[in-house]
């Protein structure tokens, strides 16, 4: 299966634990294509850094407008103000971190 | 003048802190122009401080006026006093009759809606008088992040009937941040696979945040500059006997 992996910027006043962040991005892809969409999703929260509210995810490549629609939805994390901005798309996660670095 | 742009990002006039921090955020998600909604009488100096602020992140500034006109004669009235002061005019249709007139009147550029689905008359019929004179469909996506439930389910149902329309009958989409706050800002591309939501397909998405919105500034600003009489004709010599030359 081809994937793509996202390069993630959340901007948010304090560091994002990495539980808040999944929570709210699967809650966003369930709201916007409920169950059945979310299913294809298959999403995977694969590197997360606090400190610098960095992220990297990974979806299958059909799956990545849904993805960035779902990311683009996100306007709270845990209750408070936040966005989460996709800055770099890959297919592979070396040429991700090369450019994301 | 290249690249993506939002024709409406909702600076606070007031708070310049608040200003700079949208303004910042907007050039580093990759906009290179943005429109700011501006009070008919808003003072020079505070548009000049606005021009200075996005000069300096490499922004272009673009004047927006917001109309939000009662009835079609209050619309006409408006048009007439306001449109050489601003770059770009948007009227938000609250009634049939304005939405008719507004989109048959070239001194517009854009129409939008108010979220309450009743009163979104962008039909048929307001398409093929759109399409007559380049007016635009303007798509806000700052609700779309906000609304939940049902309301939700209610707004992107009549974008897509809208979105049909416009593409059907040739209307331009522009879609805008409508943004209030840097949390509401996204990257044009967000913005492009979000409104994949409602039915436009991401190069037609991307078209709505690049193309035409700069189409509508480059058109306008061609219109207000000094030697511009016509489309298509402008003075290039004044004084003296022109066919001397």
């Amino acid at each position: 299966m081809r994937r793509r992996y996202l390069a993630l910027q959340i901007v948010s006043e304090e560091p994002v634990p990495r539980r808040d962040l999944t929570d709210a991005v699967w809650d966003s892809v369930l709201r916007l294509f409920g169950e059945h969409g979310a299913s294809q999703a298959d999403l995977n929260l694969i590197e997360h850094n606090p400190e610098r509210n960095r992220a990297v995810l990974r979806c299958p490549h059909n799956a990545l407008n849904m993805v960035r629609a779902s990311l683009a939805s996100v306007t709270k994390i845990n209750e408070k103000p936040a966005a989460i901005h996709v800055v770099a798309v890959s297919g592979t996660l070396k040429s991700l971190r090369e450019r994301f670095s | 003048m290249r690249g993506f742009g939002d024709l409406h990002l909702c600076l606070p006039l007031g708070n310049l802190r608040q200003t700079e921090r949208m303004v910042c955020a907007a050039s580093e998600l990759g906009y290179r122009f943005v429109g700011v909604p501006l009070p008919p009488r808003a003072p020079r100096s505070e548009v000049r401080q606005l021009q200075e602020i996005c000069s300096g992140v490499g922004l272009d500034f673009v004047t927006r006026l917001d109309l939000k006109p009662g009835r079609p004669s209050e619309l006409l009235r408006e048009l007439r006093r306001l449109r050489r002061r601003f770059e770009v005019v948007s009227v938000e249709c609250i009634s049939k009759a304005v939405a008719r007139q507004a989109a048959k009147d070239r001194r517009v550029d854009l129409l939008s809606f108010p979220m309450d689905p009743r009163r979104r008359f962008f039909d048929r019929a307001e398409a093929e008088l759109a399409s007559g004179s380049l007016t635009s469909l303007e798509v806000d996506m700052a609700p779309l992040l906000l609304l939940r439930g049902v309301l939700k389910t209610r707004l992107l149902s009549s974008l897509r009937r809208e979105v049909k329309i416009a593409r059907k009958h040739g209307v331009p989409v522009v879609a805008s941040s409508g943004a209030a706050s840097e949390y509401l800002l996204r990257t044009p591309q967000d913005y492009a696979a979000l409104a994949t939501v409602f039915d436009l397909p991401l190069p037609l998405g991307l078209q709505a945040l690049s193309e035409n919105p700069r189409s509508i500034v480059e058109r306008n600003r061609e219109k207000l500059s000094p030697g511009y009489v016509a489309p298509g004709i402008r003075v290039i010599r004044r004084g003296g006997n022109c066919l001397d030359a």
